[in-house]
């Protein structure tokens, strides 16, 4: 993995392998604001993430790595280079062919949960199947599943407010997979959870979330799963300066907020 | 989606009976307003459409309305009678008087000379007395609204009043919708109406007249017009010069009219307000939707689905306390005759509509500008 152009920075590692993987970035350049207040946010980066392996994308605020999520999620258009998820070069899908793409293909797990307040936990987990046109009875009854699955089967019809944040979380996750993506995106997961709650959520993700052709990436700040996770990919001023099977040096001084 | 975008209308329990409450008062406000406009104009039209024998109206050229005409010499009755096409025609009499109660209060009435011989001009249902009373010496028949003024502690007849300083003597009390003009209206036979109303030889204020079987009455009208030189005109479109005189010369339309602007300008007030409040507070959860791949198509159904739904059941309570209104008012004097016009709560369905789906429009612009990649920030 790499900036694209730039020779490989120290111990950062080349996907070299023949197989298709699950995520290629190509170049990838985005900005914000235009004239003296145009603020480059990823300067060319290039990546390849395989499937089945738990991968973190971490650095400091501002490193860019929100972005570089937001843009292999397809819902922020880069200003050059290319996305290819499992061999789909997304931004080349016209319009609601993107959208329709993400409905089928990527989790979301958000930070603050965004659950639907008025909905229960099953009708949450059930949402991206109802958006897909699967009738409400058989998507509730197979977000209930999910649930069960992750250990919320005592909670299906409770609503977001009557769920600890754990449990909110998993309710999260269980929307996030429930419509089988090929890749899940999550941004601080575990920010708001203790470091228990934390963990237990990690090792479920990667319990049920990864496979062959299944890949999961994650934004963190939180050192306490660093552990857990198989690559780590370090974010520094819009470039990778760090991919390994452990965190940079310093990253293990940022803390999870609590 | 439309079953996720009402539960999360009506899960937020403050905002959504809020904007039911905004939309079935606006209802309520402009159904109410535009019933009252309406049937108040109506009255207008209230002599005109208490005499049904009669197809055509025929006055002096320069009568306005059935209160604002110049009274025709006697003989003008006799050149109607020959036009061809005519069937029958009769003397018609309205004019002011000033009645004396038996408490010695003061009144203005109107009086109304109906057909000597066969009483036309006299409206079908009486509440009490019969019509062959009204050939009696001095009879007058009094409609239920101004009789209940003159006499509220009593529905009996028999009383004797003073009218223009004659011997007046009520005979029965008919059914018929107030006048704008006046509360109380006195019916009298033609003869007797001339002597109750002093005033110059020419008294006879129109004649009424039926078209022959099989003729259209407009074109009698026209040929009226065309042999006598006076003003003839259909019923139905007398009814409506009536109606149009009134709303000239006074400010009722602009009143009501303002009152009605009021009602819409609170209702998108209020729904647009709480609609947009709505939407800003679920902003997040529709970009997370945006994200997760509904489409800006999907989250308009979404808006335009909880725009239908508020607009549906806030209407539906609005009209309903509309027609409750109409129902508790109409049997009152002020409001005796009054009902709910069809037409008027189809318009206000079509105006309440419109407005919430144009504020709830308004309100999604947010969310469909909003770029997915905002829940991640």
């Amino acid at each position: 993995m790499s900036g694209a152009g730039t020779p490989p920075a120290p111990g950062i590692r080349r996907q070299t392998e023949t197989t298709q993987p699950a995520i290629r970035v190509e170049g990838i350049r985005k900005s914000f604001g235009s004239g003296d207040t145009r603020v480059e946010v990823l300067r060319g980066i290039s990546a390849d993430i395989d499937a089945g392996k738990l991968t973190y994308l971490v650095g400091e605020s501002g490193s860019g790595k929100t972005t570089l999520i937001s843009i292999i999620a397809g819902i922020l258009f880069p200003d050059e280079g290319r996305v290819s998820l499992f061999g789909t070069d997304i931004y080349d899908l016209a319009g609601n062919d993107l959208v329709r793409y993400r409905l089928k293909n990527i989790g979301f797990i958000f930070q603050q949960y965004n659950l639907l307040p008025t909905l229960t936990a099953a009708q949450n987990a059930a949402v991206p199947l109802i958006a897909a046109g699967m009738k409400r009875a058989e998507a509730v009854e197979r977000g209930a599943a999910v649930l069960e699955r992750l250990g919320l089967g005592q909670q299906v019809n409770r609503l977001p407010r009557q769920l600890s944040g754990g449990q909110q979380q998993r309710v999260a996750i269980a929307r996030a997979l429930v419509h089988e993506p090929r890749l899940v995106v999550c941004d601080e997961p575990t920010a708001a959870l203790d470091a228990a709650s934390g963990r237990r959520v990690m090792e479920l993700l990667k319990d049920v979330a990864l496979g062959a052709d299944r890949a999961v990436l994650i934004v963190t700040h939180d050192n306490r799963i660093f552990s857990l996770a198989d690559r780590i990919i370090g974010m520094e001023d819009g470039r990778i300066t760090h991919d390994g099977a452990t965190a940079p040096d310093d990253a293990h001084s940022h803390e999870a907020q609590p | 989606m439309p079953w996720i975008a009402l539960r999360m209308l009506t899960g937020d329990r403050v905002k959504y009976f809020g904007l039911i409450f905004g939309i079935a008062f606006s209802t309520l406000l402009i159904g109410q307003q535009a019933t009252l406009f309406v049937n108040l104009m109506l009255r207008a039209a209230s002599p005109v459409y208490a005499v049904s024998e009669a197809d055509i109206w025929v006055m002096d050229p320069k009568a306005q309305s059935a209160d604002a005409t110049l009274p025709l010499p006697s003989n003008d009755l006799a050149r109607v009678r020959g036009v061809s096409g005519v069937e029958w025609a009769v003397p018609h009499l309205r004019e002011g008087g000033s009645v004396r109660t038996s408490e010695g209060r003061l009144e203005r009435v109107s009086v109304v000379g109906v057909d000597d011989s066969t009483l036309i001009g006299l409206p079908r249902v009486l509440e009490a007395g019969v019509r062959r009373d009204l050939f009696r010496n001095d009879a007058i028949m009094i409609d239920t609204v101004g009789f209940d003024r003159l006499f509220p502690d009593t529905t009996a007849t028999g009383q004797e009043l003073e009218l223009n300083d004659r011997r007046a003597l009520v005979v029965g009390r008919v059914d018929t919708n107030p006048q704008f003009t006046s509360g109380v209206i006195f019916f009298t036979r033609y003869s007797n109406a001339l002597a109750f109303v002093p005033g110059t030889r020419n008294r006879m204020t129109f004649v009424l007249v039926k078209a022959q079987d099989g003729l259209d009455p407009r074109a009698v009208a026209r040929a009226i017009e065309r042999q006598t030189g006076l003003k003839a005109r259909e019923r139905r479109d007398f009814a409506w010069d009536n109606i149009s005189y009134i709303a000239r010369s006074t400010g009722i339309p602009f009143n009501f009219g303002t009152t009605v602007l009021l009602g819409i300008i609170v209702g998108v007030a209020i729904v647009g307000l709480t609609f947009s409040l709505f939407i800003r507070d679920n902003i997040k959860q529709f970009g997370a939707l945006k994200a997760i791949g509904v489409t800006n198509g999907g989250i308009l159904k979404m808006v335009l689905t909880q725009s239908l739904w508020i607009a549906a059941v806030g209407y539906a309570l609005g009209s309903a306390l509309t027609a409750l209104f109409i129902w508790g008012t109409s049997g009152g004097a002020q409001f005796k005759g009054f009902f709910l016009p069809g037409e008027i709560m189809v318009g206000v369905a079509v105006l309440v509509f419109v407005m919430v789906i144009l504020t709830g429009l308004f309100a999604v612009r947010g969310v469909l500008k909003l770029e997915p990649a905002e829940v991640f920030r």
